[in-house]
């Protein structure tokens, strides 16, 4: 019963995650209607940036901040800088630039910081909290830290006007255009959010499979996983799905397949959910009249 | 006479290859409204994409006092050009005061939004009782309504109106048609209004121009048109 209540708690903490990443995923899926594969690199890239502020003598939570800061810079700029250059873009040729995004990330990372795995550190404390031991302090810190990113998320796109713009522009861009928004600075801010949602992902998942180049690759299957059960069109459903994958994963990796294949289990997930119900839990159904 | 609040000079535009505004030249006074009628294909929503930058154009578009055919559509709203696209470019899923909402987007002064948003529910009481509920699920005549008010939401100038009477029925069209001549005097804001049916459009409209090809080929005011033989045959039908 212990060990089945920490493996669910620990679960639910790298739920949380996924379902940044998850959430980043959608938010670009709703602008392109693509999957952003370098989204992972991307988290990776700000999470040395991170560690190279700390090192540097800046306290954690400044250094947290501007990391922030500057994956969203560097977010809006690929958007501003690279994909609105591509004239009338095929699907295929933004998928290639995905990939060749996913490829410069990783070694654009292992050329400036080496592939040598590093510590990063977590900002709460090592000793469990309220004197149990189910969880660690960094898990529910972190899993604090992602509530705390999607509630205001949810909050912006619900409530402020800059956040219903993102969303009119997202759905109808023409339309969009006609009532004032520019709409080619909303897919950049769109771009900037995911970037900075990633890099908080990263930054919280670094302390626990510590730093190198390839820290995401997996991270980012499990969040499409996530993605693809809540629904790609549902940024709810990616958050639900999140902490499904989170949870599903590590109680099946401790008791049923063994940690060895709980990445292939997150690929069933991903086809079994595009053979049943390609739409996910919360997602629409398309139906197209012909 | 004070100088007009829209002035078209030689205009032209195309898709693509395909010319389909072939030198139109007109213009029109603040609070006035123009109506431009023609066959399918003549260039009547094309001209109304041109004045707002949705395709390639050349020549010469003066609104308010500004030129205007070389900004980008985002601008030229923000100048007070309403447009009431074809199709009516409702955002689907988000619900009836957002969509207002975001017709109000451009302006800076958030507190007469309020004001407006009760004004805009008084023209059109039904989009009141529809406030939460997702646009997708209004019916055409309602999202007909809505596409008006988001316009107006602006506080435009001019209106550019693409068909409203489109797939309606007709008790819902003149309701709307009527709408339509009370916003033009109680708000000032000119109209030009592009329509399939030649009676409503005389009916509503001071002046009127006939295109074909992408060239307008007879002018005048409503009445003028009304008694002019190959209009009466073509487009009114008696």
């Amino acid at each position: 019963m212990e060990s089945f209540l920490h493996e669910t708690f620990s679960g639910l903490a790298a739920g949380g995650i996924y379902a940044s990443v998850a959430l980043a995923l959608v938010m670009i899926h709703q602008a392109t209607h693509l999957l952003n594969f370098a989204q992972g690199e991307m988290a990776m890239f700000s999470t040395y940036i991170a560690w190279s502020l700390i090192n540097a003598g800046m306290p954690y939570w400044a250094a947290f901040f501007l990391t922030v800061g500057i994956a969203f810079v560097i977010g809006a700029s690929i958007q501003r800088f690279v994909l609105a250059r591509i004239r009338g873009p095929s699907v295929l040729s933004l998928v290639v630039v995905f990939i060749g995004l996913l490829v410069i990330f990783n070694s654009l990372a292992g050329w400036i910081f080496t592939y040598t795995i590093k510590v990063f550190p977590s900002p709460f404390p090592s000793e469990p909290p309220f004197g149990q031991h189910y969880v660690s302090s960094h898990e529910l810190g972190a899993t604090a830290v992602t509530l705390v990113v999607l509630l205001l998320l949810f909050a912006f796109f619900r409530f402020t006007s800059l956040g219903l713009a993102m969303r009119a522009a997202a759905q109808n861009p023409v339309a969009s255009r006609l009532v004032g928004v520019r709409v080619g600075w909303m897919l950049a801010l769109g771009w900037g959010l995911a970037a900075a949602i990633g890099a908080v992902a990263g930054m919280m998942v670094a302390p626990i499979v510590y730093l190198d180049p390839n820290m995401m690759s997996g991270i980012l299957i499990y969040a499409f996983a996530a993605a693809l059960i809540g629904g790609i069109d549902s940024p709810g459903g990616a958050v639900l799905g999140g902490f499904l994958v989170g949870v599903l994963e590590n109680l099946l990796g401790a008791y049923v397949i063994g940690n060895e294949l709980k990445l292939p289990a997150a690929l069933a997930i991903i086809v079994g959910v595009l053979v049943v119900r390609p739409s996910g839990l919360f997602g629409k159904v398309h139906v197209t009249r012909v | 006479m004070s100088e007009p609040l829209l002035d078209v000079v030689d205009l032209r535009a195309g898709y693509g290859l395909v010319p389909v505004l072939q030198g139109m030249s007109f213009s029109l006074a603040a609070g006035s409204i123009t109506a431009l009628l023609g066959a399918n294909g003549a260039g009547k929503t094309t001209t109304l994409r041109a004045l707002c930058s949705m395709v390639r154009t050349q020549g010469v578009i003066r609104f308010a006092g500004q030129r205007i055919e070389a900004r980008a559509t985002e601008d030229i709203v923000r100048l007070g050009m309403g447009h009431v696209p074809e199709g009516r470019g409702t955002f689907l899923n988000l619900s009836t005061e957002e969509n207002l909402r975001l017709g109000a987007y451009t302006r800076r002064n958030k507190s007469e939004v309020g004001d407006d948003l009760e004004r805009i529910y008084g023209y059109f009481p039904l989009l009141k009782a529809r406030r939460v509920q997702q646009a997708g699920t209004l019916s055409g005549g309602e999202q007909q309504m809505l596409a008006i008010s988001r316009a107006l939401m602006l506080r435009p100038r001019l209106l550019l109106l693409d068909e409203p009477s489109f797939g309606l029925a007709p008790l819902i069209v003149r309701e709307i048609f009527r709408i339509m001549r009370e916003i033009n005097e109680r708000e000032k804001v000119a109209i030009l209004l592009v329509e399939q049916n030649a009676a409503l459009a005389l009916d509503l409209a001071d002046h009127v121009h006939l295109i074909e090809t992408g060239r307008i080929v007879l002018s005048g005011t409503s009445a003028q048109m009304r008694e002019h033989d190959s209009v009466r045959r073509s487009y009114l039908g008696y």
